[in-house]
């Protein structure tokens, strides 16, 4: 069914969108949270400090992109397939953090890599929306 | 703080998933220009509003602990919300879990356990 298929490429389109704003989200959250020198303990003004400096403040913006982009993709596609499928972030992160932040993966982290990747690619052989909801327009 | 987050983020997930299936966001809705109202309209939305909720909870304690362990690992010790998220998403969202997604769901799981190590 072409409609099918249109509908299928979209929610992938939107996965692709979903991930890389999670992936770089994380990294230059990271990114700003290792190269801060306070201490962080229970006084709300040392988080809302670090909050507005440039990397933290960068990556916010594009988690905040990606809790929207996920919740309109958590309403086209199941959660139960939206969760392993975007799992791949989980590797994408890992790898940035290799070449970026400087962080080791070992052997069995790449082991690890290999499993997510085949459970992504069974999850995304599957129909991605399962349930008898109003479908997306 | 890992206990925290992942049962924030089960419980917010669970509520988005919901509903956004009951009311679904259409493509045109996407562009720049109609993204304000957009919001505007989610905004409106108890459940996701008590999402958001949770998301924050999740968001801060998971900061907090991007200052004690590297990204690599704190990113994948919260993927054991995976599996217990399909379990969730099979007996609450009445989602058709096949064998494949299931395997699917615990190869992701253990390879991020994996990857966490």
């Amino acid at each position: 069914m072409a409609a099918g298929r249109a509908v299928d490429l979209k929610t992938k389109l939107l996965t692709l969108f979903v991930v890389a704003t999670n992936v770089l989200g994380n990294v230059s959250m990271s990114w700003g949270m290792k190269h801060q020198s306070a201490q962080l303990g229970l006084s709300p003004w040392a988080y809302i400090r670090l909050i507005f400096s440039p990397w933290v403040l960068l990556g916010t913006m594009l988690l905040i992109l990606w809790l929207l982009s996920r919740m309109t993709l958590l309403g086209w596609a199941d959660l139960s397939y939206v969760l392993p499928v975007t799992a791949i972030g989980y590797v994408l992160t890992a790898i940035l953090g290799k070449y970026f932040l400087g962080e080791e993966i070992s052997y069995q982290g790449w082991m690890g890599t290999g499993l997510i990747v085949a459970g992504i690619v069974l999850v995304g052989l599957t129909q991605p929306n399962t349930t008898n909801s109003e479908q997306s327009r | 703080m890992v206990a925290t987050v992942v049962g924030c983020t089960a419980l917010a997930d669970l509520l988005q998933s919901f509903e956004m299936k009951r009311h679904v966001v259409a493509v045109e809705d996407l562009q720049p220009g109609r993204l304000g109202r957009m919001l505007a309209r989610l905004a409106r939305r108890g459940p996701l509003v008590l999402a958001v909720f949770f998301m924050a909870i999740s968001f801060f304690a998971f900061m907090k602990l991007l200052s004690v362990a590297d990204v690599s690992f704190a990113v994948p010790v919260t993927a054991a919300s995976v599996v217990i998220e399909t379990v969730l998403a099979k007996l609450v969202l009445k989602e058709t879990v096949t064998v494949k997604r299931w395997a699917g769901a615990c190869l992701v799981a253990f390879g991020v356990a994996l990857l966490a190590m």
